[in-house]
């Protein structure tokens, strides 16, 4: 079964999200327990926080607050319900959520999360969450699956006073059906100043093309690319789109120290692509000690995350 | 034709002592080298009226003024491509003293780049920045390149590949470095020698790049007076002329990563900085008692003895493994141990040894030093400075 826009299934969860979206604000069960010195040290502790205005009562009472106040990151800690037996309490989010399972979109992955302090929070506070659906968007094609993008926001209340907001947005996908069990995929780290002069080289992997620069003049290939030839002064941009064969004209083995998002070793090669042009990539397919200079390999487009395809290098002969 | 050749010295070096970990500020430390480089030339801050540092400093010229009680400025300016500016604010500092816009110009680098920001430690963030640099680290973050020892290892393979040079080629660079480390107090690596067995067992960074291959991580200080040639006469230290002083750029140029032109083998942009010196200098290699060479890693001191004409292409490793770069060979190198000896300080310990070596003041001291060859930042652009006795 497919979901696209227009079909029976997506029209009903965007009247179920158009309906939450119409509840407006709906406030939330209060937090089982005041703001307390035992969660904050709790807290403080397990997140390495030593600033004593959260736990030294003297020391708080001589600081700007005049008391012991919360770390205001732990705003989401005061109403996040326990393991036990949940109070049955609805948001505005809840339907859509359940709708989303009903119809195959089981996998859940959290993209986005930005929080907003007002002002600290005191001890003996008791805070009431509310929460807002403000987003629905989709179906759309992730690398994950087929899924919605859902975004809500939760703003606690001290009394009618908001202290603290938060903006949530999920992903709830169907996992792809070649996988065991749905892998969640972080956005990758390393990612690439993207501008005009160089959006085609980018938007070219996605569909898996790579792409040279070519002057729209003078015909020479470039890459890196830019803005102007330095060959005859064009700005008259085209591209080829290359082989995809190249051989290895240097490399090196990244161990040390840790890269996010990469795991040691790993192999970054300049590519001397048969159009003349050199690019950098990864050697993937291939152990390290096996990489040579000279050696020829393929473009081989691997998809990074939802928004990033890299162009990485797998040799041509086993 | 008009030059600034001869016509400005440095009068006086400072430095702090070199660490893993200063326990002060960048500014305390600038503040430091400064006053204590013109208490080496006899001067006091009221004679200054130039500050000139990297772009990477974080320490601002006024600041260093405020700290250090030198009044009016009339010249200021800044040098960037990282390391490769060392010997570019002595240019600067030159050119502002021989056409009259100041008298005595400090030229300084202090930073806490241990215990601080580490430079060799990757930053995703920068293929981030919506800048020329940004996009063009860009082509190379994504793919995790983007550590120095990597792009640097990267020209190493090809060299490797082109001229038949060995991990142990590159290995008898830092064994040298920290054979005259060991006999300098100052240096971090005072007393600590290493052996080529040692290099080949460390452990591996970026292959081809062992741990010992890259240079150290310092916080610490230095700081140059310069000021003209007449005037440094009358001061307290003999005068470190400068002969020559360039910077250079390649066509095609990148930040450590012109993996796109030529053979990947050479450094153009230290050939554009030697053709300058020599042209300056009137000059050539057999003129040279001792050079100091930018070594942040090992592979490039070998390519810049053949950019600047010590010797032939492909070369240097015979060069080095006959010797050529010890104390009592053709051409001593970083009599001090260098960056991989002595401390990382972005080049500018290495100008302060040169004016050692030209006053003949140095633990490692050169027999009759005239002139000395100095290099900075290298797979940036760079610069480069021939000092001499007066
Ligand atoms: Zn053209």
């Amino acid at each position: 079964m497919t979901t696209t826009a227009g079909s029976a299934p997506h029209e009903r969860l965007t009247a179920l999200a158009e309906r939450g979206m119409a509840m407006g604000e709906v406030r939330g069960a209060p937090a089982a327990d005041p703001v307390n010195l035992p969660m904050i040290r709790h807290w403080t502790t397990a997140m390495g926080d030593a600033n004593p205005v959260y736990t030294d009562e003297a020391y708080a009472a001589a600081s700007v607050h005049g008391q012991i106040v919360a770390p205001p990151a732990m705003a989401q800690v005061w109403t996040m319900p326990g393991l036990g037996p949940r109070e049955d309490t609805t948001t505005p989010i809840d339907e859509v959520l359940r709708a989303l399972d009903e119809g195959g979109f089981t996998g859940v992955v959290a993209t986005n999360c930005e929080q907003t302090y007002h002002r600290y929070v005191r001890l003996g506070e008791r805070l009431v969450p509310a929460t807002r659906l403000s987003g629905f968007a989709g179906p759309k094609n992730t690398a994950l699956g087929t899924g919605y993008f859902i975004t809500w926001l939760v703003t606690w209340y001290a009394g009618q006073e908001p202290v603290a907001e938060m903006m949530f947005r999920v992903l709830k996908f169907r996992p792809r059906e070649e996988k065991a069990a749905p892998e969640e995929r972080p956005a990758y780290p390393l990612r690439p100043a993207i501008n005009r002069d160089t959006a085609f080289f980018w938007e070219g992997v996605r569909v898996g093309e790579l792409r040279i620069q070519r002057c729209g003049d003078c015909g020479e290939l470039r890459h890196p690319p830019g803005p102007i030839c330095p060959s005859c002064r064009s700005a008259n941009r085209a591209y080829a789109v290359a082989s995809g064969l190249g051989e290895v004209y240097s490399f090196v083995v990244h161990h040390s120290p840790p890269v996010p998002g990469l795991r040691p070793p790993f192999v970054v090669a300049v590519v001397r692509l048969a159009e003349g042009v050199r690019m950098v990539g990864n050697v993937v397919d291939c152990p390290p000690e096996r990489v040579r200079v000279g050696m020829p390999v393929r473009v081989d487009h691997r998809e990074m995350d939802d928004e990033l395809t890299l162009p990485m290098w797998v040799p041509r002969e086993p | 034709m008009y030059s600034i050749s001869g016509r400005t010295a440095i009068a006086g070096i400072g430095a702090t002592e070199f660490s893993k970990e200063s326990g002060r500020t960048e500014l305390q430390l600038a503040a430091e080298a400064v006053l204590a480089a013109l208490d080496d030339a006899g001067l006091t801050p009221s004679d200054v009226d130039g500050l000139v540092t990297f772009t990477q400093d974080a320490n601002q010229e006024i600041a260093v003024a405020r700290e250090t009680g030198i009044g009016d400025l009339s010249f200021f300016s800044r040098v960037e491509y990282g390391g490769g500016a060392a010997c570019g604010t002595i240019l600067q500092a030159a050119l502002a003293v021989a056409t009259g816009i100041a008298s005595t110009v400090v030229c300084y680098r202090a930073f806490n780049e241990r215990s601080g920001r580490r430079f060799g430690q990757p930053n995703a963030g920068l293929g981030g920045e919506p800048s020329s640099l940004g996009v063009e680290m860009s082509w190379h973050v994504p793919f995790g390149l983007l550590t120095p020892a990597a792009w640097v290892a990267m020209f190493a393979r090809r060299y490797m590949h082109a001229y038949g040079a060995t991990s142990e080629d590159y290995g008898r660079v830092a064994v040298a470095m920290r054979r005259h480390a060991a006999t300098n107090p100052a240096a971090w690596f005072y007393q600590r020698p290493i052996t080529l067995e040692e290099h080949q067992a460390s452990r591996w960074i970026v292959e081809p790049l062992h741990l010992l291959d890259c240079c150290q991580e310092s916080d610490g200080a230095v700081a140059l007076v310069v000021t003209s040639t007449e005037r440094a006469r009358d001061l307290r230290r003999s005068p470190a002329v400068v002969t020559a002083a360039a910077q250079g750029s390649g066509a095609g140029q990148m930040m450590m990563t012109s993996f796109y032109r030529d053979d990947m083998t050479g450094l153009p942009e230290m050939g554009v900085v030697a053709r300058g010196l020599w042209e300056m200098s009137g000059m050539s290699p057999k003129d040279l008692q001792t050079a100091i060479l930018y070594d942040h890693f090992t592979p490039f001191v070998l390519s810049q003895l053949e950019e600047l004409g010590f010797c032939a292409r492909g070369e240097a490793k015979d060069f080095i493994a006959g010797g050529g770069i010890e104390i009592d060979g053709h051409l001593p190198v970083n009599p001090h141990g260098g960056q991989l000896g002595e401390a990382y300080i972005h080049g500018m310990n290495g100008i302060a040894e040169a004016v050692r070596q030209v006053r003949g003041t140095s633990v490692n001291q050169v027999p009759a030093v005239r002139n000395v060859l100095v290099t900075a930042g290298t797979g940036v652009p760079t610069s480069g400075l021939i000092l001499s006795r007066d």
